[in-house]
């Protein structure tokens, strides 16, 4: 049978790099193949090309052994192409119906919008595949999960029989992520081929019938999810046999770094998001906050450095009791942050390497004597640690905007962990970067555990949680459903906890059966 | 299943409010204490509900009691004021904002024309002329914004249009061919203005800036070396007010706004063709996808740069268009900086009218009624100096601005340049 | 090596080096190119070759513009294009010599010695203009580091200039060395008022400073014709926007004789840019400024309270650009009139982006201003090109500054790796 799908020999170059170096591609009718790779790996890239986004330097494309030229996304599309971006392309203030016919709208009378045939077909559509979207909804006021199930009702009302869906569960709870793989498979079913582009090692085992490994831009090896096993595909996926589990002593736990008790915070739009929140850190260990993202992380985050006013409770660091804290009272009292948005908050891309790495400080000495900068000093101080922390920059004086997402978060640890602290806030610490990166922040966070740092570690991965952390605190809709030394609890217990099932529940049998395959 | 909903604080009142809170009382004393000094019970403001030299539509005089009705409107804003600032109207502050500013100017037309007559339907038949050129600006930038591009060349593009409307206009002794003229003027600053920040993706304010500066040195230029020495090229015939047959005969309403230079009906007309075209029409949906979220509108083979190239032409021809409202439906010549701010003025309208033409022309009217109201004034001879009532529109831009910014959002991509990976 | 070249040697290696650091600081950015002069030019070219195409294309301009050239296309091709050749010639020699004077009867000057205050006078007077440019140039510049679009320069010049004038005239009595500090201080405390409020409204309620300052700009222009014609008039001016003359004590002493006009404002100007800069690179508030503006979320995470910080680099900025009034009034007009500003506040935009914001370089673009400013009176004058197409003129520049992609086509250079610089947001005209 010929593929549905098959990409020869496409290349792309991107000034400096390779990004696909003759990849080879065969999609089947009715499978879902899952394209595995780091960040960066160049997966995005060929399914960019694919999607008429890129034009690739060299190779064809084969629809049903037909070769077609795709010059647009509007090529892909007429092709029955289809693509999930991880980023949703959702206009949040159109409704489901402006959103899903933009593009392809049904029109009466030459130009004008004939919303009412298109909600019927969005409602046919939503029955037919069971996704539940109504029509009339604006869109920025939908959950995530349902935001993505009218990315794929935009794709199937374009009638796409190949479907990809970029990092799809990146935003999902597990819950929700089954769910969506319930869905993909229902399309499998109904004749629909499947690409899923994905770094998650165990997504890849449970839901694909076909697994192709990218490295560098080029493919690795292919493989099917029963030949196949974690520490295989990781060793595949990044080039060399890699350590899932970072040796780690035993937690020396001191003093009290920091308490919180019954802390209440409020996001921008004035909506609680933490509910009284209450827990204590010690000094020697790491405190892993898990939950899915939204669950109001992010504010308690805030709250605790002194980005985000609180509206009530209390936060104490190292004992002394400080009500409305600022950023700097809380550097000012030993405490690091590497914040949640590097780029936004931890960085100022248009400012030189060398300024970002005193960014918390510059105010006092050595940095600055009576209001003037000692540019030496900085200097001295950026050479040291660019060395200290491995920073890849031409030079100290490059703007840091220019450096790889990996190096523009070694600048911010080498900043934060470089400084005297006893306590670090670290969120969302390897988003986004590649193996060695990973390895090396997990290491230094560490190292700083191991000198006595308490830290509390945020984090929509699971795994770094489970890998890093000493205690567990799992956040659902703003509160703590539990919190639980890493040792005694599996990860499925937490991805329980994560979707807000409370403890009585989880003793069940079937969380038993997974612990094992969860390498723990 | 744990079932937290979500919680929400009382609703807070903003540094905004307050201070519009403040404004609101501000006025309300002013009215009392200022307008309302020394009315005795007996005086009467009269108002004439025909404008001057018309003859049809006519209606009776309306007369009112100053004290009163002063005393009344104080009361009302003092109110309001109070309640802005101690709870604030939240989402209705815009609402509020407009019904204040009605309440007063009202108030000061009372206050002005006590035991004399004002020509009421004069002055708002002077204010919707008035608001002609600052609507269009306001729609310009409403088709440049809502696609993704910001204008603030709107100015320029008036100016431009203005100098090329009425030196065409001039030479060739043809309103229409000095019409297009100023709109093709227009057009082309526009084209400038996006090649320059679609293509190059420079800073749009700077690109603006620099088509406002061009242009003003470019009409002063060719202002001194031509327009000033040779005065024929500078007089132009202008288009005439048209009656329409039959609802020119409306009482009060006929002739404010059914006798009427193109320009009025003009802008009814496109008013009525935005609105719906925007937001009912495939051109309108692909222009707005494409300033609020220009990646997803290029996912599904919409044209982004096509359409922002599209939106701010057409912006360009509407500014030019009401540019030449200034030489060819106003004064029948060019004069250096005849704009005087309407394209910004133009702007703000669009801000307050939250991006929606029907709004625009609401809140430009206002503008429109600030601007008629100074000259009104003056002739009534108030003491308060004319400088002073010439500086209400700019105050209320300020006002509305810092009052309504926070509380209505503009599309998300607006100001940013689109890159195509 | 004898011990006295060594030292010359390395005197030498301090002083390129010293350039470097300079040029270093002017684009703050580090150069890996090997010789001093590669730096040099790849510092500067694209400043020069827009200044070069924006001053071709002012050319074009006058040539297409011109009766002349067309009349003389008419009677032959070989005419036409001499008009062309002359008609650019005579208006930018016009131009020259009105901005330098003439370089023979200067060399002559000189060797006779007589006549020497005639001959500097164009150049006297191109310095006397460029100082408004450097001061308005730099409340730009600082405005852009702290990233407020400050497009109030206008209103800002005119209260300043009127509170300066206003205490210039009424105090009478004081000695010099108070009066004329005191009448620039509080032209400098007016020019921070009209740029306080946009900048207070910006951090208070969100509102764009472009739009508000240009509001602003109106309002001067308003009050200051209400004052000039009521309260503050000159007595007997009939009703004309004009204010009393400043008394002696407030005027800013010339430099030399008369008839050159240099003042020590000038000077003064040069001073303020040096302290701008030094403020701006050098000290830890001006780091503050910059990196407010720069990103303020990550502004706030490094412990800035950002409101703060956008109202006083809006203050700073509008209290140049009063100082910039000030100086008009006290040290070239001596009476204040509607006008006391030759559109500075907005030249100024193109002049700060032609610097890239370094106040240092603003010395050099105020410079290059305030030549085409005197010369193209001197042009107008001889030529009747109307003094307008410096802003024509000074508009391309802006643009070929804002998009050097035009000049790297037009010219085929190569691109430079750079970082774009922080963006004005205008998104939703509100700052949220």
């Amino acid at each position: 049978m010929t593929p549905v799908l098959e990409l020869k020999e496409i290349t792309k170059q991107f000034p400096g790099v390779l990004a696909n170096d003759h990849i080879d591609l065969k999609l089947e009718k009715g499978e879902i193949l899952a394209l595995l790779g780091e960040n960066g790996a160049g997966k995005s890239t060929l399914m960019n090309i694919l999607y008429g986004l890129y034009q690739p330097d060299g190779g064809t494309i084969f629809i049903n052994g037909q070769q077609i030229n795709v010059h647009s996304s509007i090529d892909a599309i007429k092709a029955g192409i289809g693509m999930v971006h991880q980023h949703f392309m959702l206009i949040p203030v159109f409704t489901v119906t402006d959103n899903v016919m933009l593009g392809e709208e049904s029109l009466i009378l030459g130009d004008i919008l004939d919303r009412k045939t298109a909600a019927a077909r969005i409602m046919e559509i939503s029955k037919q595949f069971n996704l539940n979207v109504d029509p009339n909804a604006m869109v920025g006021d939908l959950p995530v999960g349902v935001q993505q199930r009218v990315e794929i009702i935009k794709l199937l009302y374009r009638d796409a029989n190949i479907l990809i869906f970029d990092e799809p569960t990146a935003v999902l709870t597990p819950q929700e992520a089954d769910e969506l793989f319930k869905i993909m498979r229902s399309l499998t079913d109904k004749g629909k081929s499947i690409i899923f582009i994905t770094h998650k090692l165990r997504e890849v085992l449970e839901y694909s019938d076909r697994i192709m490994v990218i490295r560098r831009g080029r493919v690795i090896g292919e493989t099917t999810p029963d030949k196949a096993d974690q520490e295989k595909l990781a060793e595949m996926m990044v080039g060399r046999a890699v350590n899932l589990n970072q040796e780690k002593n035993k937690a020396k736990k001191g003093e009290v770094v920091l308490q919180v008790q019954d802390l209440v915070v409020a996001d921008s739009t004035k909506k609680i998001t933490v509910h009284g929140i209450s827990f204590t850190l010690h000094s020697g260990e790491i405190l892993g906050i898990a939950g899915v993202q939204g669950n109001g992380q992010t504010e308690l985050e805030e709250a605790v450095t002194g980005m985000r006013e609180f509206e009530s409770g209390e936060i104490q660091i190292s004992g002394k009791s400080i009500r409305k804290i600022k950023p700097r009272e809380f550097v000012e009292a030993g405490g690091a942050h590497v914040p949640e948005d590097r780029q936004r908050d931890g960085l100022i891309l248009s400012f030189p390497v060398e300024d970002n790495l005193m960014l918390c400080t510059y105010y006092k000495p050595p940095f600055s004597k009576n209001g003037i900068l000692d540019r030496r000093e900085i200097r001295k101080n950026a050479e040291n640690l660019i060395s200290a922390f491995d920073v890849r920059t031409p030079s100290p004086l490059t703007d840091v905007g220019t450096l790889s997402g990996g190096n523009q978060q070694k600048v911010i640890v080498a900043r934060e962990l470089s400084r005297d602290n006893r306590l670090i806030v670290a969120s969302q610490p390897t988003r986004g970067l590649d193996v060695g990166s990973i390895e090396y922040i997990h290491g230094q966070l560490l190292k700083k555990r191991d000198e006595g740092c308490g830290i509390l570690l945020i984090s929509s991965e699971l795994d770094e949680i489970m890998e890093l952390s000493d205690r567990i605190l799992v956040m659902y809709k703003g509160e703590a459903i539990v919190t639980v030394d890493t040792e005694a609890v599996s990860k499925s217990e937490i991805g329980l906890y994560m979707a807000g099932i409370s403890q009585q529940s989880v003793s069940g049998s079937e969380t038993v059966a997974e612990k094992s395959s969860t390498g723990e | 299943m744990i079932k937290a909903k979500p919680v929400y604080l009382k609703h807070e009142v903003s540094p905004r409010d307050r201070i519009m809170g403040f404004v609101f009382l501000l006025l309300g004393l002013f009215v009392l204490l200022v307008f309302n000094r020394h009315f005795s019970a007996d005086t009467v403001t009269t108002f004439a509900m025909t404008p001057g030299g018309i003859t049809r539509g006519m209606m009776s005089d309306w007369l009112i009691q100053t004290n009163r009705t002063l005393w009344i409107c104080g009361i009302l804003l003092f109110l309001i004021g109070a309640y802005q600032f101690v709870f604030g109207f939240g989402r209705r502050s815009n609402l509020i904002l407009i019904l204040v500013s009605l309440i007063f100017v009202f108030a000061f037309t009372v206050y002005v024309a006590a035991n004399k007559m004002l020509n009421l339907a004069g002055l708002l038949a002077s204010a919707l002329s008035m608001a002609v050129p600052i609507i269009l600006g306001g729609f310009c930038g409403i088709l440049c914004e809502r696609a993704g591009v910001v204008n603030i060349a709107i100015e320029g593009m008036m100016l431009m249009g203005a100098m090329l409307g009425s030196v065409v206009g001039s030479t060739t002794k043809n309103i229409w061919l000095g019409l297009a003229a100023a709109m093709l003027g227009g057009g082309i600053l526009a084209l400038v203005h996006a090649w320059l920040s679609i293509k190059y993706k420079i800073n749009q304010i700077v690109s603006g800036t620099v088509i406002n500066i061009f242009s003003t040195g470019m009409t002063s230029y060719i202002s001194s070396m031509y327009l000033q020495n040779f005065p024929n090229l500078n007089k132009t015939p202008r288009f005439p007010s048209v009656a329409i047959p039959g609802l020119a005969d409306i009482p009060f309403i006929g002739p404010i706004i059914f006798d009427n230079s193109l320009f009025v009906y003009g802008m009814f007309l496109l008013l009525i063709l935005l609105q719906f075209g925007l937001f009912k029409t495939r051109w309108g949906l692909r222009l707005r996808a494409v300033g609020e979220h220009p990646k997803a509108a290029d996912t599904l083979g919409i044209n982004v740069f096509k359409t922002r190239y599209m939106a701010v032409i057409l912006g360009g021809l509407l500014a030019g268009f009401a540019g030449a409202y200034f030489s060819l439906g106003s004064v029948g010549r060019f004069d250096e900086g005849m704009t005087s701010g309407k394209g910004f003025i133009g702007l703000a309208a669009m801000i307050f009218g939250n991006w929606i033409p029907f709004r625009t022309m609401l809140a430009g009217i206002l503008f429109g009624f600030a601007d008629s109201l100074s000259s009104s004034v003056s002739i009534l001879g108030s003491s308060i100096p004319g400088q002073f009532i010439n500086m209400l529109p700019y105050l209320v831009t300020i006002v509305v601005l810092a009052g309504v910014v926070g509380s209505s959002s503009g599309p998300a991509a607006s100001g940013t340049p689109y890159e195509k990976e | 090596m004898s011990a006295l070249e060594k030292d010359s040697e390395q005197k030498k290696n301090e002083a390129k080096q010293a350039g470097e650091i300079f040029l270093q600081e002017l684009s703050r950015k580090p150069s890996n190119d090997s010789s001093f002069f590669s730096k040099l030019w790849s510092a500067i070219q694209i400043p020069f070759l827009a200044i070069f195409s924006g001053l071709f294309l002012g050319a074009l301009i006058i040539v297409f513009t011109s009766p002349d050239v067309y009349e003389a296309f008419s009677k032959g091709l070989g005419t036409g294009l001499k008009a062309v050749f002359s008609v650019v010639g005579n208006a930018y020699g016009a131009l020259f010599a009105g901005a330098f004077g003439s370089p023979s009867k200067i060399m002559e000057a000189l060797r006779t010695g007589e006549k020497i205050d005639r001959v500097f006078k164009p150049i006297s007077q191109s310095l006397v203009e460029t100082t408004p440019y450097l001061l308005s140039g730099l409340a730009l510049a600082l405005g852009f580091r702290a990233v407020v679009f400050n497009v109030g320069g206008e209103g800002q010049i005119y209260v300043g200039g009127t509170a300066a004038a206003f205490v210039g005239f009424a105090f009478a009595d004081l000695p010099r060395a108070i009066h004329l500090p005191l009448s620039v201080l509080v032209g400098i405390i007016a020019g921070g008022i009209w740029g306080f409020i946009p900048g207070w409204l910006k951090a208070k309620t969100g509102s764009h400073e472009v739009i508000n300052t240009i509001m602003l700009n109106y309002i001067a222009l308003r009050l200051v014709e209400f004052l000039l014609t009521g309260p503050m008039t000159k007595a007997g001016s009939g009703g004309m926007p004009i204010s009393n003359s400043v008394q002696e004590s407030a005027k800013i002493p010339l430099i030399f004789k008369k008839p050159l006009t240099l003042h020590w404002g000038f000077l003064f100007a040069l001073l303020m840019a040096v302290l701008i800069w030094f403020f701006l690179f050098k000290t830890k508030w001006g780091f503050n400024l910059q990196m407010a503006g720069a990103n303020k979320h990550a502004a706030k995470y490094a412990g800035l309270n950002i409101g703060i910080w956008t109202v006083l680099g809006m203050t700073i900025s509008g209290a140049l650009n009063g100082l910039c009034g000030a100086n008009q009034v006290l040290g070239v007009t001596y009476t204040m009139g509607l006008g006391v500003s030759a559109g500075y506040g907005f030249d100024s935009i193109a002049l700060a982006l032609l610097a890239n914001n370094n106040p240092l370089g603003c010395i050099l673009s105020a410079l290059l201003f305030g030549l085409l400013r005197t010369g193209s009176r001197n042009m107008m004058s001889n030529t009747g090109i109307p003094l307008d197409i410096v802003s024509i003129v000074q508009a391309f520049i802006l643009m070929f500054i804002a998009a050097p992609a035009i000049i790297r086509t037009v010219y085929h250079l190569r691109a430079k790796k750079t970082q774009a610089p922080a963006a004005v947001n205008v998104s939703g005209w509100g700052g949220k």
